[in-house]
């Protein structure tokens, strides 16, 4: 069975203020825009190498999308960063009309996702924003499972024309995935294969799949892991074919069940394959304040409960 | 460059066709779009610096934003009159299949339009990304935008004033369609904002009265003042006062025709008082 190895935790974020450090010396057309908080978006370095093309907005959300709207046009492409509470639901009619709609290049770059954020709560917590995202057309959505892949993708989505939800958090996880990685929009990556059990992850969710994975093999289960970090557009062929092969699947995802990753498998299978799911997921719930890992636990998003899912969803094959 | 009275001609074409365009669909909103005809047809006509080939990203040229997308019978009326798509285009406005969406889009690739509007209050901090991005491609032209004085209760106006006067957003011309009404009544009774002036004034920005916003001579001239207090650190705002529905008696000066079609009695009435000068669509 191939590993993987953890080089070291490293948080998402930093892997997206490394790409904007990058794209700030190979695209003079990035700019960046921020809502008081550059810091916690990693966007420190980009705005001391590069003044000029660095807007603070302040803390004023609604403007900092319609700003970057109208940058593009002349040219520019803007990322914006704050929180991914305050980068989705606080400003969808700005997103929606102004840069979806518009067909605007932008891309939002949405830090502290999910509810690892932790001792913040609730509040600056988002359970809800990968379904907000991919209900808007033309929108293109990214959840990253390291600091490599973020910071990947952070340079990938400066070559890719049109709106863009680059979806990342605050914890220090495990890094590993290549750190000369191309990254390529859309096209899931099979990390195990697997004959029993398909696992489908996104996110921090990764990890915990490669996990599970592990100890489904010591029980002689043989798990086909993939990772879905563009959950808009799908690869609809790698999960159809993985689901070929084993027949059932789990999906696993920092995100309610309604709307997320899983929701968009469901529908690919139920048209094309209809197999048996199980959903790790939150189970349409806010939040609330703990550590990342407490928070985890209780909310059934860890490898244990990735391991319980598969085992439950092999009997119902 | 046309002179005054080929402007008035104009703009009375303007009025009949914002009348009959909205009439054939027995929809959309002909009371701003009448109280900003004169407007229109100045910017267009003598102030904008418009490339002849359009392009959205609008690079060495003057780009307007409307905010306001609602008054889109008088954008359409003017860019097609202006050569920006065929005039007859006029005769799809809110049908199935159009260029011509009830609020202006992008969407459909109609030429002149950079930015969608219609959800209220966005078009401010977009003409203001369009103005930085001005400055960073060390293009000296100017943005102008328009926004209705109902659409300044959205909250994220005041967000993009702060910003652009904390900024020195100085090549960002937004006028104010100031008359006074919205759809549930004049501005004092639904939600009274005080002066306007002060308000832009202690934001930063600088601020132009056009007291009469449908006379053409006025509307240039105050344009010209404002343009000549860009580039002074501050952004400039435009005051336009206007009358709504102006030109078409039964329609000024009330609320009431902010989003109604004339019947085709009152389209008829409406005609007679702006006689055809330049050829109907």
């Amino acid at each position: 069975m191939k590993t993987y190895v953890n080089t070291g935790n490293k948080d998402t974020r930093s892997g997206f203020g490394a790409g904007l450090t990058e794209l700030g010396k190979t695209n003079e057309n990035v700019v960046a825009l921020c809502a008081d908080l550059t810091g916690s978006l990693k966007m420190d370095e980009f705005q001391s190498n590069h003044p000029e093309r660095f807007f603070q907005v302040g803390i004023a959300e609604a403007n900092m999308m319609g700003i970057a709207a109208g940058m593009t046009i002349g040219g520019k492409i803007p990322f914006t960063g704050t929180f991914a509470n305050f980068s989705t639901g606080r400003v969808y009619d700005q997103i929606r009309q102004s840069i979806a709609y518009s067909g605007k290049n932008v891309k939002i770059c949405a830090s502290h996702a999910g509810i690892t954020l932790g001792e913040d709560g609730a509040t600056h917590q988002i359970l809800e924003d990968i379904g907000l995202m991919k209900m808007l057309p033309g929108m293109t959505v990214i959840n990253t499972c390291d600091y490599n892949q973020t910071k990947a993708a952070t340079l990938a989505i400066a070559d890719h024309v049109g709106p863009v939800y680059l979806r990342f958090g605050r914890p220090k996880v495990p890094n590993f995935t290549a750190e000369d990685q191309k990254f390529e929009i859309g096209k899931a990556i099979n990390l195990l294969e697997g004959t029993d059990v398909t696992i489908i992850a996104t996110g921090h969710l990764v990890w915990e799949a490669l996990e599970a994975a592990n100890k489904l093999n010591e029980i002689g289960v043989s798990a086909d892991v993939i990772n879905i970090h563009t959950i808009k557009p799908l690869d609809d062929q790698a999960i159809i074919s993985s689901v070929k092969k084993t027949g059932c699947v789990v999906t696993a995802e920092e995100h309610n069940y309604l709307g997320g990753l899983g929701e968009s498998v469901s529908r690919v299978l139920s048209t094309q394959l209809p197999s048996p799911q199980e959903f790790v997921a939150t189970q349409d719930t806010f939040g609330e304040s703990g550590t990342p890992a407490q928070l985890m636990k209780k909310y059934g998003l860890t490898n244990e409960a990735i391991f319980e899912a598969a085992k439950k969803v092999i009997a119902r094959k | 460059m046309p002179n005054t009275q080929q402007l008035k001609d104009l703009t009375t074409q303007v009025r009949r066709d914002i009348l009959r365009m909205v009439h054939k669909v027995n929809s959309g909103h002909p009371g701003g779009s009448l109280g900003c005809a004169e407007f229109f047809v100045t910017l267009y006509n003598n102030i904008l610096k418009t490339n002849n080939q359009f392009s959205m990203d609008g690079k060495n040229e003057d780009l307007f934003f409307i905010s306001n997308g609602h008054i889109s019978p008088v954008y359409y009326s003017v860019l097609a009159r202006t050569g920006f798509f065929p005039i007859d285009e006029l005769n799809t406005f809110r049908l199935i299949n159009s260029r011509l969406q009830g609020h202006p889009t992008t969407h459909e690739g109609l030429p002149g339009v950079r930015i969608a509007s219609g959800s209220l209050g966005q078009g401010m901090s977009v003409a203001i990304g369009a103005a930085l991005s001005k400055k960073l491609n060390n293009d000296n032209h100017l943005v102008y935008s328009l926004h209705g004085d109902g659409e300044l209760q959205e909250g994220q106006n005041w967000e993009a004033i702060m910003f652009a006067a904390g900024n020195n957003v100085d090549n960002l011309i937004a006028t104010v369609d100031l008359n006074g009404q919205q759809i549930d009544g004049s501005t004092k009774d639904v939600l009274p904002m005080g002066s306007l002036r002060a308000k832009f004034e202690a934001f930063g920005w600088v601020v132009v009265d056009i007291e009469n916003g449908n006379d053409i001579e006025a509307i240039q001239e105050g344009m010209a003042k404002a343009k000549a207090l860009t580039g002074n650190n501050k952004p400039v705002c435009v005051l336009l006062h206007t009358v709504m529905g102006n030109g078409v008696d039964f329609m000024m000066h009330t609320h009431a025709w902010h989003g109604k079609a004339p019947n085709d009695e009152q389209l008829e009435i409406g005609l007679a008082q702006n006689p055809e000068t330049l050829g109907d669509y």
